[in-house]
């Protein structure tokens, strides 16, 4: 569960969040609206990035601001990135087992823990995969090796920045199993960001729409998908 | 899933990791005969003047380590090593003449009070990257070299600076015991250097390794995977501070007498350059490296060519390693060596059944 209040953040004269409040209980949720919204930004507050004006945010009753990034990441907020950032030199496995480094398990537990994070995105299909260096793998491999290192060990907060970008469409259809897997697999709250509608509404029970860093709507994904003011901010008049 | 953890047990991977495979026997037997060579061939095969050079070389092969883990592992830039070496040699001096502690232990001091300033130094580095840390990096040099024209180093005077003031009755900086005579002293200098390798590859190898290949490709990755990386880049700094210091220290014995226009502030992109040539993702790139800086120039000056000419050598090198090869003439040349090889060999095989074919 996460509850952010009054969530401002503002670069030099830009307002890219404005007083933004909001609650998701459980399971997806979604995150959409044009770009320039706000959506990134919301992110990069929540793992420590970007430091936010004013606003709180507590995340299962921790308020997340007082935490230093890093330590945000190990008690449980993890993300992926819009431009995908998975470590081209290191395998598909030292890239997962790097949020390991910190926690004081066996190596055994870790390496267990590991492969059935590379094993629930599906990246063991192939059994040479797992020890791949990420350079020699597709577009799509290398996002699910990012949505593997984010659901590994104990994830409590999943943050996915539009991971269907770029994607063809059967690869995006095996991301969506993925995603909808995500909070029955870890029991971490997963939010989602992306442009596809058809992946938002097949992921997500609740979306909620930003637009100029203001919330414009939120609730249950198909009726906001239905909103008029989502349709003319964002979706377009059919 | 659970057939491929059972195939894939953890047990297996420790022990098929802990034994070596017959490729990397070779390499470390070759490396050993190598090194062995170098310890005790060289001091009989090489004149006086190639010994202290080599010596050189040694010393520098530890700056442009400090400068390869920085620049290749971490992605950061420094300008300021010849800098942060003076400190080191500065430090192992005023040391060596004040007390009469081993000299081993003089190193370890001159490495630790050298980490403090390069940690201090690493501070804007939390914040800066690239072109701008460069700069800040040069400037501490620049820095640092004034206040050594005005302080001098130490030679034996009293007081915090050690300097007399006097031109004339200088003594010489001791050297250790065991290692007096010039031949003694290189094969003291490898020795520490080897030292000074083993410590970067115990760091390559495990935990910081992998956080500070995390950073250098992708800090956001490396934060969202719950590195701290603001830990692992001082950590960066404090070793290649701590290394440079500790090659401060053996240079301070080879020479004897330390000067401070021995430390001029452009050295440090010289040095950058070579490290850069030599290649900063392997540790062969840094002996490369030293090899460029001190025993070519010392090879030129042998042969009465103007070592300035290296300057322009070195620029071109640099080009020539950013646009053909990203890990330097250590990664470049045996490839090449390779290629060549085989065409020979595909030259030899194509003319041998030529006659045959013929008749």
């Amino acid at each position: 569960m996460i509850e952010v209040e009054g969530l401002t953040v503002r670069y030099g004269g830009v307002t890219s969040l404005d007083d933004m409040s909001l609650k998701f209980q459980e399971g997806t949720c979604g995150l959409i609206g044009p770009n320039g919204a706000g959506k990134t930004t919301f992110f990069n507050v929540l793992s420590g990035f970007v430091r936010p004006a004013a606003g709180t945010v507590r995340a299962y009753g921790v308020d997340l601001l007082s935490m230093a990034h890093f330590r945000r990441a190990r008690w449980g907020v993890r993300r992926t990135f819009q431009t995908e950032q998975a470590i081209e030199e290191l395998s598909v496995f030292d890239n997962v087992a790097m949020v390991h480094e910190h926690t004081k398990l066996g190596a055994a537990t870790r390496r267990t823990d590991v492969l059935d994070a590379i094993g629930f995105v599906g990246l063991d299909a192939d059994p040479k995969t797992p020890d791949a260096k990420v350079r020699t793998l597709t577009a799509g491999q290398r996002r699910l090796v990012e949505v593997a290192r984010a659901v590994v060990g104990r994830p409590r907060l999943v943050l996915l920045d539009e991971p269907a970008a770029g994607l063809p469409d059967e690869e995006t259809s095996h991301l969506a199993e993925v995603i909808r897997a995500i909070p029955e697999h870890t029991g971490a709250l997963t939010i989602l960001v992306d442009h596809d509608m058809s992946l938002v509404s097949a992921c997500c029970t609740t979306t909620a729409v930003l637009d100029f860093g203001k919330l414009i709507a939120s609730g249950p994904t198909a009726a906001v998908l239905r909103n008029d003011d989502v349709i003319r901010a964002y979706l377009g008049v059919a | 899933m659970g057939a491929d953890l059972s195939l894939r047990n953890p047990a297996d991977r420790r022990t098929s990791r802990r034994r070596p495979g017959r490729p990397q026997l070779i390499r470390i037997a070759t490396i050993t005969v190598l090194l062995l060579f170098v310890l005790f061939g060289f001091p009989q095969l090489l004149s006086l003047y190639y010994i202290d050079t080599m010596t050189q070389v040694a010393v520098y092969s530890m700056v442009t380590l400090a400068l390869g883990v920085l620049v290749g592992r971490v992605g950061l830039v420094s300008l300021g090593q010849v800098a942060v070496l003076a400190i080191g040699a500065w430090v192992a001096a005023r040391l060596l003449f004040a007390t009469t502690q081993p000299y081993p232990v003089v190193l370890l001091e001159a490495g630790l009070i050298t980490m403090v300033a390069g940690v201090l130094i690493g501070l804007p580095a939390l914040r800066l990257r690239g072109l701008y840390l460069a700069l800040i990096t040069l400037m501490f040099a620049g820095a640092i070299t004034v206040v050594l024209a005005t302080l001098n180093f130490p030679n034996g005077g009293h007081g915090f600076t050690g300097y007399n003031g006097s031109l004339v009755h200088i003594p010489p900086i001791r050297r250790p015991a065991i290692a007096g005579g010039d031949p003694a002293y290189f094969r003291y200098a490898v020795i520490v250097a080897i030292l000074m390798f083993a410590l970067v590859l115990a760091h390559t190898k495990t935990k910081p390794g992998r956080a500070w290949a995390a950073i250098r490709q992708s800090e956001p990755a490396a934060l969202a995977a719950g590195i701290n990386t603001t830990l692992y880049k001082l950590w960066a700094f404090a070793l290649a501070s701590f290394i440079t210091g500790v090659a401060g220290g053996v240079l301070a014995g080879a020479v004897h007498y330390l000067y401070s226009i021995g430390f001029p502030t452009q050295d440090s992109i010289t040095l950058l350059a070579v490290t850069l040539m030599g290649g900063v993702y392997s540790m062969w790139g840094a002996v490369v490296a030293a090899l460029l800086y001190q025993f070519l120039p010392a090879l030129l000056n042998n042969w009465g060519v103007s070592a300035d000419w290296l300057t322009i050598l070195f620029g071109l090198g640099v080009l020539q390693v950013l646009t053909t090869a990203p890990a330097g003439l250590a990664d470049q040349v045996p490839k090449d060596l390779a290629r060549l090889g085989r065409l020979l060999s595909r030259l030899l095989s194509r003319r041998s059944p030529a006659p045959g074919k013929t008749t």
